[in-house]
C-alpha cells in the first residue's frame, strides 16, 4: 500500500507484475477518514466485516479486488 | 473480543497517543495493575482478531493501526509530534484518527523522489500522487507486514 508520484511511476515500479488497484490521493484521504476516524474514540468497538465492506462500497471501491474475506 | 480485552486495547491506544510511541508490556502492566503475562495474553488475543499487531516474538506492539511502533517510510507530522504509518493508507489515517491536519512524507518507490502531502480538513493539497494496492482485500491479513 504505497504512494507514487503518478500512475506512470506505478507502471514502472510494477514492471511485468500484475497491477493491483490504484486510486487518487483524494479518495485515499476519504478512505482513511472513513476507516480510521473512529480508531481513538473512547467507546470504540470493532467493526464487522460487513461494516468494513460498506465503507469500501460507499467510496466506489467495489468488485472482486475490494471484496473482504 | 470481551470487555476486558476491549479495555486493554483502548488503554493501549490511549497510552500510545500520550507517549507518542507504543507502550511496552511492562508499562501497560503497571498502568493496569496486572502481571505482564496477562497483558501479553490479552495482546495476543487482540492480535488474533486484528485489533493490533504484535512483533514477531509476540511480546510487544508492532502496529496499533494506523500507527506503527517502529520507523517506516511513511512519516506523519500531526498534533505536534512525528508518527509513523504502516503504509500509505495508515499514514493518511493518522490525521484522521487524531482529528487534526497533518503532513505526510514518503518517497515514491519507483523514482525515490520525496512526496509531501499536507492534509487540511481531510483534503490533500496535492492531488497528483496516487495510491497503489498490490494485494487484493481478501488477502490483506494473510501477511499484514507485506500488505
Amino acid at each position: 500500500m504505497l504512494l507514487f508520484r503518478s500512475e506512470e511511476h506505478v507502471a514502472n515500479w510494477l514492471g511485468g507484475r500484475t497491477p493491483g488497484a490504484t486510486i487518487n490521493v483524494t479518495k485515499l484521504s476519504d478512505l482513511a477518514n472513513a476507516w480510521w476516524g473512529d480508531r481513538l474514540d473512547p467507546d470504540w468497538r470493532p467493526r464487522t466485516r460487513d461494516q468494513n465492506q460498506a465503507i469500501l462500497d460507499r467510496l466506489g471501491l467495489t468488485g472482486p479486488f475490494w471484496t473482504l474475506p | 473480543m470481551d470487555d476486558a480485552d476491549l479495555g486493554l486495547r483502548n488503554r493501549t491506544y490511549a497510552r500510545f497517543i500520550k507517549l507518542g510511541r507504543a507502550p511496552t508490556a511492562a508499562e501497560m502492566a503497571e498502568e493496569t495493575a496486572t502481571p505482564v503475562g496477562e497483558v501479553r495474553a490479552g495482546w495476543r488475543r487482540l492480535h488474533e482478531v486484528h485489533a493490533l499487531v504484535l512483533d514477531p516474538d509476540m511480546a510487544e506492539v508492532r502496529m496499533a493501526n494506523p500507527f506503527s511502533a517502529v520507523p517506516t517510510t511513511f512519516q506523519v507530522e500531526a498534533a505536534g509530534r512525528s508518527w509513523f504509518g504502516n503504509c500509505a493508507w495508515d499514514a493518511f489515517g493518522i490525521g484522521a484518527a487524531l482529528h487534526v491536519d497533518c503532513v505526510i512524507g514518503t518517497t515514491c518507490p519507483d523514482c525515490g523522489e520525496t512526496l509531501r502531502v499536507t492534509v487540511t480538513d481531510g483534503h490533500p493539497d496535492d492531488p497528483g500522487p496516487v495510491f497503489h494496492v498490490l494485494v487484493p482485500a481478501a488477502a490483506w491479513w494473510a501477511d499484514i507486514g507485506y500488505t
